[in-house]
C-alpha cells in the first residue's frame, strides 16, 4: 500500500524525533565537565630539560625544517664554554612556535633528536592578541625543576597539570623513544642520556613491562642493558 | 479621545506582547530542536539559557550592518522593515481572551475586531511576499535574487491554499471577523465536545501545510536553504537589519500558529470556572495554550522532517492542496446550500 505509506510516513519520521527527547543527553557541558583525553593528545609543547637542568634542545632546527606549517622558528648559538646551556656544541638560542599556524601534527616531536621538543596535554591557549600567541623560549621552556611555564595563571579551564603529561605517541614511534614512557613525565635522568627509564609508580611498572620489553627488544640489547642500569641508579637514590 | 487612547495602550500592549513572545518562541526552538537531537540547547545565559536571545539580540544590534556596493539603497534599506510591519499587522486581528467587562464597559482582548479580518489577513500576508522579494532584489547579489525568487513563487502558491482554506470557515461560521469566528466555536456538541472548526478537517489540514509554506519553514524552507542559497533572502543583510527579518519570522510563525487557533481550534474557548479574575484569565490561558502546541508541532516537524525539492513544492501547491480545497468548497457550499434553500428538487 504505498499511498498508506506517503500519508503515514511522515508521523513515522516525528515519532522518531519526539522519542529521541527522552533519551539521555550526549552533551558534555565543556568547562565544568571535561571529557578523558587520549594518552596521545597532541597538545602544547615544551621544552625539555635535563634533570641536572641543562636544555636538551641543540639548536639544530630540524623541527623547523619538518613544521608543514612553518611555524616554528629556531636559532641556535654556540655553548659558551664556561657556562653551557646545553650538553652539546650548540643550543636553541632563540625558540618559538606559532600557534595560530600550527596544526599540532606532532611532526617536530618525532624530528627531535633530543627529545627536546615534546606535546602536551593542555589544549587550552587561547589569547586575545595575536601575538600572544606566538609561544617564546621563556614560556616554552620547562624550569629548572621541571615544572612547565604557561602565558596563562592557573584557572578552572587550565589544569597547568597537563603540561606535565608528556605526548606517550611520540614515546612509542620516536628513534629514540620506547613504549614505556606513555602517559609520563618528560624528564630523563642524566645529562645526554635519552634512554634511561622514565620513574615507574606501583601497578604501572608491572602493567607496563611487556610493553618494555617489546620496546627494549627494537631498539636492541644494548639499550635494554643502560635501563637496567639506570633502574639501578634510581633505586640507590 | 478615549477610543484613542485605550488604541494606543492596546497597540502597545501587543507590541510588547509579540517581542516577548519572540524572545520565548526562539529559545524554545532552540531547546526542542536541541533536545530531539540529544543534546542541550542554550544553557549559559540566564536559567536554561532562556536569555540566549536576548543576548543575540544584542550581539546584532552591536554589529556592524553591512551594505553591499551594488544594493539599491532605499529598497534595501526598507525591506526589512517591510518585513515587520505586516507581520505585526496581522496580530491585531487575534483575539488573545474573552472579553473583559470592568464597570459598563466591556474590553475585547484583541486590537481591532474587523468584520473583514480573514481577508485582512490575508492581505498582509500578500504584504509580506514584497519584502521578501525587494529584499532579494535589492541585495545586489545573486543568492538573495534565487531565495527572493523562489520565496514569493512559494508564499504566493500557498496563499491561494491558505485562503481556499479560509472559505469553508467564512461559510460554515457566517463571519468573517476573528472575534465572530471563535465566538461561533463557543458552543458544544452534545454537551461536551467544543464545537470547533477542526471538524472541518481537510480545510484545517490545508491551512497547517499552507501555514508551513507561508512561515517558509521547514520541510517548505527551501527559500532559505542554507546549502544551495547561504541564507536565502537575506543573505546580505547583517546586524540590526538581520534581527528584524529574524523578528519577522517568528512573529509570523506566532502569528499563524495563533491564527490556526482562532479560525480552527476555539481561538480562547476552555473550561472557565473559579473567582471572577481567573475567569478573566483562564481564557487566555487556553489561547496561549493551544497556540504553543500548534507552535511545537511546527517545531517538531522542523526537527524531523527533510526539505522539499522545488519541483516537489510546486507540485503540492497547485495539485494537491488547492484542487483539495476547491472541491471541499463545492461539497460544502452545495450542503449549506441545501440546509438553508433546501433540495432544489423538493
Amino acid at each position: 500500500m504505498s499511498w498508506l505509506d506517503d500519508i503515514f510516513g511522515p508521523w513515522k519520521g516525528l515519532l522518531v524525533t519526539f522519542k529521541q527527547m527522552f533519551r539521555p543527553k550526549v552533551t558534555t557541558r565543556y568547562p565544568e565537565e571535561k571529557r578523558s583525553k587520549p594518552e596521545r593528545f597532541h597538545g602544547r609543547h615544551v621544552l625539555n630539560r635535563y634533570a641536572d637542568g641543562m636544555e636538551k634542545c641543540i639548536g639544530c632546527e630540524l623541527c623547523a625544517g619538518v613544521c608543514p606549517a612553518d611555524c616554528i622558528y629556531v636559532r641556535g648559538a654556540d655553548n659558551p664554554p664556561e657556562d653551557p646551556v646545553s650538553p652539546g656544541e650548540r643550543y636553541g638560542f632563540v625558540y618559538e612556535i606559532n600557534m595560530l599556524r600550527c596544526i599540532f601534527c606532532g611532526l617536530c616531536v618525532e624530528a627531535c633528536p633530543t627529545e627536546a621538543i615534546t606535546m602536551t596535554q593542555l589544549f587550552e591557549m587561547s589569547v586575545t592578541d595575536r601575538d600572544d600567541a606566538i609561544f617564546t623560549k621563556d614560556e616554552l621552556l620547562v624550569g629548572p625543576d621541571g615544572t612547565p611555564n604557561h602565558n596563562q595563571p592557573a584557572g578552572p579551564l587550565i589544569d597547568l597539570d597537563e603540561l606535565k603529561l608528556a605526548d606517550g605517541w611520540m614515546r612509542a614511534t620516536s628513534p629514540a623513544g620506547r613504549a614505556e614512557y606513555e602517559g609520563v613525565v618528560q624528564w630523563s635522568d642524566s645529562a645526554g642520556d635519552n634512554l634511561s627509564s622514565p620513574p615507574r609508580s606501583g601497578g604501572d611498572a608491572s602493567e607496563r613491562s611487556s610493553d618494555a620489553e617489546g620496546a627494549s627488544m627494537r631498539s636492541g640489547g644494548d639499550a635494554e642493558e643502560r635501563s637496567d642500569d639506570a633502574e639501578g641508579e634510581e633505586t640507590d637514590d | 479621545m478615549e477610543g484613542f487612547w485605550l488604541a494606543l495602550i492596546k497597540v502597545m500592549i501587543a507590541f510588547i506582547f509579540l517581542f516577548t513572545i519572540v524572545i520565548f518562541l526562539v529559545w524554545a526552538e532552540r531547546k526542542i530542536v536541541a533536545r530531539m537531537q540529544n543534546r542541550d540547547g542554550p544553557t549559559r545565559a540566564g536559567p536554561f539559557g532562556i536569555m540566549q536571545t536576548l543576548a543575540d539580540g544584542m550581539k546584532l544590534m552591536f554589529k556592524e550592518s553591512v551594505t553591499p556596493r551594488r544594493a539599491e539603497l532605499w529598497i534595501y534599506l526598507a525591506a526589512p522593515v517591510m518585513a515587520l510591519i505586516p507581520a505585526l499587522l496581522i496580530f491585531l486581528i487575534v483575539p488573545i481572551g474573552a472579553p473583559i467587562t470592568i464597570g459598563d464597559t466591556t474590553y475585547d482582548l484583541q486590537v481591532t475586531d474587523l468584520n473583514i479580518a480573514v481577508l485582512y489577513f490575508l492581505a498582509m500576508s500578500s504584504i509580506a511576499v514584497y519584502a521578501v522579494a525587494l529584499a532579494g532584489w535589492s541585495s545586489g547579489s545573486k543568492y538573495p535574487l534565487l531565495g527572493s525568487v523562489r520565496a514569493s513563487a512559494q508564499m504566493i502558491s500557498y496563499e491561494a491554499a491558505l485562503g481556499l482554506a479560509l472559505v469553508p470557515i467564512v461559510m460554515y461560521n457566517r463571519t468573517a471577523s476573528t472575534a465572530g469566528i471563535v465566538e461561533a466555536q463557543g458552543a458544544t456538541v452534545f454537551g461536551i465536545f467544543p464545537a470547533w472548526n477542526v471538524i472541518l478537517i481537510p480545510s484545517f489540514i490545508v491551512f497547517l501545510i499552507a501555514g508551513f509554506a507561508e512561515t517558509n519553514r521547514a520541510p517548505f524552507d527551501l527559500v532559505e536553504a542554507e546549502q544551495e542559497l547561504v541564507g536565502g533572502y537575506h543573505t546580505e543583510y547583517s546586524g540590526f537589519r538581520f534581527a528584524l527579518f529574524f523578528l519577522a519570522e517568528y512573529i509570523n510563525l506566532f502569528n499563524i500558529a495563533a491564527l490556526t487557533v482562532v479560525f480552527f481550534l476555539g481561538g480562547w474557548h476552555g473550561p472557565v470556572f473559579g473567582p471572577t479574575i481567573i475567569q478573566y484569565l483562564l481564557p487566555v490561558v487556553w489561547f496561549l495554550l493551544k497556540t504553543f502546541a500548534i507552535i511545537f508541532l511546527f517545531i517538531w516537524v522542523r526537527a524531523s522532517l527533510p526539505r522539499l525539492r522545488y519541483d516537489q513544492l510546486m507540485e503540492f501547491g497547485w495539485k494537491r492542496l488547492i484542487p483539495v480545497s476547491l472541491v471541499w468548497i463545492l461539497m460544502l457550499a452545495i450542503t449549506f446550500g441545501f440546509q438553508r434553500f433546501g433540495a432544489p428538487w423538493s
